[in-house]
């Protein structure tokens, strides 16, 4: 038993919703009851469904347990299937089902619907969560789909780049993009366009608006894209087993994970290498060009990016993503790196090692509140959840992982992936932050009551309030009253005000100009 | 309040099938909003903790007043286990929230089939933790209750803790906003009734007391649990339609004053003023839902005295009202009420309940936050079921704040055009 007063996943069987949901012509009869029909509105009010999410749930009673639910079962898949004649169709169970043990999907394989494939979904709700249900239930839906086709014991591998010997461009499958999925919608379109410019065609995107009949034609492709580890690995790996289709391993968020995906993609398919995506003798490639990521996090704005500190938290793919950009990219300094996805808690505690860190492994966000109040970071990289704690402790945050809230999913296009990502990734984490010259004044006189709250409104109340200076008998000398002529009059007053503050800490009976500098230096950085 | 009339009303549509509805856990959203030095712990998986943060919307809280005992497979495995790990995990809570003064230890699906005697564990954490606070049990599963119900269960568990005392009070029963009930116990003390309480209280410890002298007033309709129990502990039930609306409201406080032998005269004096004031406020949010048609499916159990309230003071049509279950009895003057032919349908089919919806082509329907969007994109303007129960919506002052929720979707539909 374990005390959960906020969950980041949910349990497995809303994981399999979210594959059912995401594709075409596919139904899930879930044996759950009526409470369980709360996770419809995940889709229609977080994700603006304009339909209702194709799950049929038999929403047993008490009074039906003394009874005979397993016919309730029956007569809800027969009801589905008539009614909604789906070209493949789910059968599982929730927490509560699992526990009377109707087996709806042995139910459902005895019925006879001919050639209707039915997928039995076995998800452990207690001790399972929602991605790994999404996982195994992609897994098993194109493992079953993909039966009749399986090469025998023995078959040699298919040569990835025999689509020259074809006579076509290559082509690949993006697997992972779902529902509920961090800014799936519009990686998907991104990274069809990338690959597109490097000649490569996308064969099947699963589950993102794919039929069944799609997933039978995975095979085709010449390898495939993992692009969400938490939903796909099981499948891409099955497939790698299986059917020899090479996979690839990194995930292209930010520019330098974008060429190194560019250039793993190139080499499994056994196409040249671009000029454009090798490194020139400075170890600069042309193609980061594509993105204006690398020349605003080189230009001169930017210097106050400078080893700013930043804490990061999400799902395991989109944290070490943020990571790598974060240390890399934008010049931050990463001082603290965690997730919730157990599943993938080798992977980040490598990656927090890299940086000399040990990687917070946790879904309990109260651990992780204190994590970061700990570390005290200038920035949080985080989820949803991650944006409320740092409202609290009055740091700057910007979201980038699932759990999804409808602020997710923006009207206009905002990929995480590629070069347009990298995009979106410079301008949603550096808004938050104060801005160059800004932020330089800020920091002279962030001290200062009125100033810090009227330029620090983004974050909200939590925003730390500092008293300001009280009035005093503190006299300045002709040059200190002179060089405080020389400071812009619209700042001139909170300048006096900090220099007193300072000179009456420091036990000054008179200001003069060095006391002023000394004030700048104390209240700069 | 005159006798209930036979209302000619064509027989309930019984139906059965997949419900789209909300656990009686949902309540808690509320309920620890009422009673904020009260914890609620549900027993129960990870399906429940999130359907109750995805029902909220909660993420604001740095600690809500709320949370799940999540289930593992260990505790499946023995329940002698589960007995344990439930009282490590309330003192490790109880430690770190010393503030919590009564707790209660809330049933869900899994709990109830695998059988988890919650009472019993309640009674044993009493002796472990006596004097700091005190723990109570009740089931808000998916699998005994609806949505609203789960309030129902809470007050239940209140009850035997109720003092008890023969005084002649007035007892307004089911959660209502703070400021609505500040509002209406001045009106009732204004209408000469002195003592006035309410379950639930707003500090779980100060709980009012029940006995012979006891005028039971429900506020809420989903509550048939709750009126018994107090019933039983010697109150009298108010009959009257629910404070709804202008005429709702106005035949419960009357109601309520005649049960306490207010004279008609002084009742009159004090509502026929606001009962003017309301109609006066209603007429522009009339003129939007007139003739508009209306279709309820069924979620909160408001449905029916809604349904009164739109069509008789708004002048909606009524397509269908649907209730997830129909306690005649305290509907009966809310039944009495509703327009001749009124289709009234108890609980659901939601698939064959929407061909109708789609048959009917309603302005306005009220559903769940699942159906909202999905009825939308099909043209039809939709209320949330769940707002009725967050919304300050009881009294003659708030009738039309009620309406208003009805008119907005409408004339949002109206104001908006495109290309």
């Amino acid at each position: 038993m374990e005390l959960t007063l906020w969950t980041y996943e949910g349990p497995p069987h809303v994981g399999a919703m979210r594959i059912a949901a995401s594709m075409e012509g596919v139904h899930y009869v879930l044996h759950a009851p009526q409470g369980d029909t709360y996770a419809d509105l995940l889709f229609t009010m977080i994700e603006r469904r304009d339909r209702r999410p194709p799950v049929t749930y038999t929403t047993f009673q008490a009074r039906d347990l003394g009874g005979d639910t397993a016919e309730l079962v029956k007569r809800s898949i027969t009801d589905a299937v008539e009614r909604f004649a789906p070209e493949a169709l789910l059968v599982g169970e929730s927490c509560t089902a699992e526990l009377i043990q109707d087996q709806p999907g042995a139910l459902a394989a005895g019925m006879g619907f001919g050639d209707l494939p039915i997928v039995n979904l076995e998800l452990p709700a207690y001790s399972k969560k929602e991605n790994w249900g999404a996982a195994e239930t992609l897994y098993q839906l194109v493992r079953s789909l993909l039966k009749p086709q399986l090469p025998p014991p023995g078959t040699p591998k298919p040569d990835p780049s025999r689509w020259r010997a074809e006579g076509r461009r290559p082509r690949v499958n993006l697997l992972g993009p779902s529902l509920l999925g961090f800014r799936c919608r519009d990686d998907v379109r991104e990274i069809t366009q990338l690959l597109a410019s490097y000649g490569i065609d996308v064969a099947v995107v699963a589950p993102l608006g794919a039929r069944p009949a799609d997933l039978r034609r995975i095979p085709s492709a010449d390898a495939n894209v993992n692009l969400y580890p938490e939903v796909a690995a099981t499948l891409c790996s099955w497939l790698e087993r299986q059917f020899g289709m090479p996979c690839t391993a990194t995930v292209p968020i930010g520019i330098g994970a974008t060429v190194a995906f560019l250039r793993e993609l190139h080499g499994l398919l056994g196409l040249e290498l671009p000029a454009e995506l090798v490194a020139a003798a400075d170890g600069v490639c042309a193609a980061e060009r594509r993105s204006r990521l690398p020349w605003y996090s080189r230009s001169v704005d930017s210097t106050y990016l400078t080893g700013k500190r930043v804490f990061i938290f999400g799902d395991a793919t989109h944290a070490m993503a943020a990571a790598r950009i974060a240390s890399r990219e934008l010049g931050f300094q990463v001082v603290g790196l965690g997730s919730y996805s157990r599943e993938l808690a080798r992977e980040v505690r490598a990656a927090a090692q890299e940086l000399g860190l040990e990687a917070l492994i946790s879904d309990d966000y109260l651990a992780v509140e204190a994590a970061i109040a700990e570390a005290a970071p200038e920035l949080v990289l985080g989820t949803q959840m991650e944006r409320h704690s740092a409202k609290r402790l009055g740091i700057p945050c910007a979201v980038i992982s699932t759990p999804l809230h409808v602020q997710d999913v923006p009207a206009r296009t905002a990929p995480q992936m590629g070069w347009e990502g990298a995009n979106v990734i410079f301008d949603s984490w550096v808004h938050p932050l104060m801005m160059g010259l800004e932020e330089h004044l800020i920091g002279m006189f962030r001290h200062d009551f009125e100033f810090v709250d009227g330029h620090r409104s983004h974050l909200g109340d939590g925003a730390p309030t500092q008293t300001s200076a009280q009035p005093a008998e503190l006299a300045w000398s002709r040059d200190g009253e002179a060089e405080l002529a020389k400071i812009p009059f619209f700042v001139r007053g909170k300048v006096r005000r900090n220099t007193e503050a300072f000179a009456r800490e420091r036990g000054l009976a008179v200001i003069d100009s060095e006391a002023l500098y000394d004030a700048k230096a104390h209240f700069s950085r | 309040m005159a006798t209930t009339v036979a209302p000619e009303l064509p027989p309930t549509l019984r139906e059965s099938g997949q419900r789209e509805v909300f656990c009686g856990l949902t309540s808690i959203v509320w309920l620890h909003r009422r009673m904020p030095d009260a914890f609620f712990l549900v027993v129960g998986s990870r399906t429940c903790a999130h359907l109750i943060q995805s029902a909220a919307g909660v993420m604001i809280f740095a600690e809500p007043r709320f949370g799940t005992a999540i289930l593992g497979e260990r505790d499946l495995a023995g329940l002698a286990d589960a007995n344990d790990e439930l009282d490590r995990l309330v003192a490790q809570l109880l430690e770190r929230r010393p503030e919590i003064r009564t707790l209660f230890l809330v049933g869900s699906c899994p709990s109830e089939v695998i059988k988890l005697d919650l009472a019993k564990a309640a009674e044993r954490l009493n002796r472990q933790h006596g004097g700091q606070v005190r723990v109570l049990n009740y089931s808000g599963s998916g699998i005994e209750t609806t949505f609203t119900q789960g309030e129902d269960g809470a007050l239940q568990a209140l009850i035997p803790l109720m003092p008890r005392s023969e005084e002649l009070q007035l007892l307004i029963v089911g959660t209502l906003a703070d400021a609505v009930e500040d509002r209406l116990v001045a009106l009732f003390q204004k209408l000469g009734i002195e003592r006035v309480a309410s379950l639930p209280p707003r500090r779980s410890t100060e709980l009012p007391s029940v006995g012979p002298g006891t005028q039971l007033l429900l506020a809420q309709p989903f509550l048939s649990g709750t009126a018994r129990a107090l019933i039983n502990r010697g109150a009298e039930l108010i009959r009257a339609p629910y404070p709804f609306g202008v005429e709702g409201s106005q035949a419960w406080m009357a109601a309520a004053a005649a049960a306490c032998g207010i004279a008609p005269q002084a009742v009159a004096e004090v509502l026929d003023p606001l009962v003017e004031r309301g109609r006066r406020a209603l007429a522009p949010l009339r003129e939007t839902l007139a003739g508009q048609r209306l279709f309820l499916l069924p979620d909160s159990q408001l449905e029916i005295p809604l349904a009164r309230f739109l069509s008789r003071e708004c002048g909606m049509e009524l397509v269908e009202v649907g209730t997830p279950y129909l306690d005649r009895q305290l509907m009966a003057e809310e039944l009495a009420l509703l327009p001749p032919g009124t289709q009234i349908s108890e609980g659901q089919h939601v698939d064959n309940q929407l061909a109708r919806v789609h048959a009917a082509r309603p302005d306005l329907v009220v559903c769940g936050l699942g159906l909202a969007n999905p009825l939308e994109a099909e043209g039809m303007a939709t209320k949330w079921s769940i707002e009725l129960v967050f919304s300050p919506i009881h009294g003659i002052d708030q009738a039309a704040d009620l309406a208003e929720l009805f008119a907005r979707p409408l004339r949002r539909r109206a104001a908006l055009s495109f290309a």
